[in-house]
């Protein structure tokens, strides 16, 4: 039995039911990690349970009503007793008391368990606390990430982010953040939240601002892992959905991102036979369920985009024409900077790169843009591609002054060298 | 729980107001807190005099400091408060989103620290 293995695809389920018997995330927490050890001792001598998650449960709980039972000898805590009372009169969520090794010929006991994860999700994600410490909080208690990976993620020393997250938590216990879902009427902006953090957590992985390249990796696998729990716990189809296709669309070209040698290569140029073909299945099929559904949210637009991408045999067979035209749908419902450049980018391959260029231009004269090193990035790339070696070089050289993250700043590199070669 | 809801608000715009646009104004201030007396959430609330009228007290080595405002260059002043009973933060901000200041000034939520506790939550 791999125990780590258990630990990351069953914590955040074990934990949400745990926070909600015991009305505490610290205490949860501790009790699981305790259950853990218990079982890292154990399991080795005794072979592993028949049901290893009804096993963490069960003993995560008898350890909290130890805790409990002494706490209320010692320190007469009224609320904690109240909470004790209630948590002994629930049923024992199909687990046998009985620590031992389940018949394996029994119903599988975590059926019965009710999935907390989502009131999990929504209390993670409550908008009364910051952005950082929703995705913070939501990577360790809801995906069981730990707090040093959480910080290598990051970027942040370890104190940093066990403070963020300590913080968050306070705030729940003495704001009194609920713990449940949303009512009918809150829903739909409390889950554009949730979503939100989501892809926070997926871009953070998937860009690779800055870092660990494979540590970055586990964070897109865990945004479509959390995107997935949200489609199945949601009630109804929703714009979940379209995000779970985004992220599934995007990550299917991740191994033909980046070159052996770390280099980034652009659409256009990537091997397609390392694109993963399921991915791109699964998340063209939720792309065309999300539009049946609506054609105006914003991860659908997005998703449909990268599903005509994902879907052209080659990088000349790519239907440009519609994807500038949905650029188009997705600048009205949703102006960014990011969009306007990719619509102007995809007006140019459709055919019109003077067209295109223009429409760069014009963003140019935007104050906000003149740090945005995408757009004399995809400026250079037109030039290029018009035969205008000189101003392209200019343009990769202003983009290379404006570029942060190492794999951008070796791509725009070697564009520039090529430039200047073609040019001797 | 009880919390605290601070109302933010530009005094200037106030002032700048007509008086039946004030009018107008008392009046939904007077049914929200009819609302909230009826179902119970209703502990206190004022309105408070212009920022003008404020006075600061510190003392300091025994000695009291007593100035003129304060008037600090913040956009928005505190105008007045509620004081609600609130089962959690979201009754609290449901509550808080309709007060009718919330439409152009801020409300801020501050959970009252309950006898018996210390401000870090901890049972004392």
């Amino acid at each position: 039995m791999d125990l780590e293995k258990l630990h990351r695809e069953e914590s955040g389920r074990i934990l949400s039911t745990l926070i909600r018997l015991l009305g505490d995330f610290d205490l949860a927490e501790e009790m699981l990690q305790e259950a853990y050890a218990t079982a890292l001792q154990k399991w080795p001598v005794e072979g592993p349970p028949a049901n290893p998650v009804a096993w963490l449960v069960s003993t995560a709980k008898h350890k909290a009503i130890d805790r409990l039972r002494r706490q209320r000898r010692f320190e007469q805590k009224q609320a904690e007793i109240a909470r004790y009372s209630e948590f002994l009169a629930q049923p024992a969520a199909g687990f046998s008391p009985s620590l031992g090794n389940d018949p394996p010929d029994l119903p599988f006991p975590e059926r019965h368990l009710p999935d907390d994860r989502l009131r999990l999700i929504f209390t993670c994600c409550h908008p009364a606390l910051s952005e950082e410490a929703q995705v913070a909080l939501t990577l360790r208690t809801v995906c069981g990430i730990t707090t040093e990976e959480l910080a290598r993620a990051f970027l942040v020393p370890v104190a940093t982010m066990a403070q963020r997250l300590v913080r968050a938590k306070r705030k729940i216990r003495d704001a009194e953040i609920p713990y449940r879902e949303p009512s009918s009427e809150d829903l739909p902006p409390r889950l554009d939240a949730v979503l939100l953090v989501v892809y926070l957590i997926f871009n953070e992985g998937y860009l690779a601002s800055s870092g660990d390249a494979l540590v970055r990796r586990e964070l897109c696998a865990e945004a479509i892992r959390l995107g997935r729990i949200l489609c199945a716990l949601l009630p109804q189809p929703s714009e979940a959905e379209a995000l779970l296709a985004l992220m599934l669309l995007h990550d299917s070209r991740c191994e033909a991102r980046v070159s052996f040698e770390g280099q980034l290569v652009l659409l256009e140029e990537q091997d397609r036979s390392l694109w993963h073909v399921e991915q791109i299945r699964e998340g063209t099929e939720l792309t065309e369920r999300a539009l049946r559904r609506s054609v105006t949210g914003v991860y659908a637009l997005q998703a449909s985009i990268s599903a005509l991408h994902a879907n052209a045999k080659t990088a000349s067979e790519t239907d440009w024409r519609q994807i500038a035209a949905i650029y188009g749908i997705l600048l009205r419902v949703y102006s960014s900077p990011v969009i306007e450049v990719n619509r102007a980018v995809a007006v140019a391959m459709a055919g019109n790169l003077e067209q295109g260029l223009e429409l760069l231009n014009e963003l140019e004269q935007r104050e906000e843009l003149s740090e945005f090193h995408l757009l004399p990035a995809a400026k250079a790339d037109l030039l290029r591609r018009l035969g205008r070696m000189d101003q392209a070089g200019e343009m990769y050289r202003r983009a290379l002054s404006l570029a942060t993250n190492d794999v951008e700043i070796r791509f725009l590199r070697r564009r520039l060298a090529e430039m200047e070669g073609e040019q001797k | 729980m009880q919390y605290l809801m601070l109302i933010y608000d530009v005094e200037a715009d106030w002032a700048k107001m007509t008086a039946a646009e004030q009018a107008a104004m008392y009046k939904e201030y007077g049914q929200f807190t009819q609302q909230i007396s009826e179902s119970g959430n209703h502990r206190a609330g004022h309105q408070l005099k212009p920022i003008a009228t404020a006075t600061t007290v510190r003392v300091r080595d025994g000695k009291r400091l007593v100035t003129d405002g304060p008037f600090a260059e913040t956009k928005e002043q505190l105008g007045g408060f509620y004081l609600v009973e609130a089962k959690d933060l979201d009754e609290a901000i449901s509550i808080a989103a309709r007060i009718p200041s919330s439409r152009h000034g801020s409300i801020e939520i501050r959970p009252i620290v309950a006898r018996g506790e210390t401000a870090e939550g901890k049972v004392a």
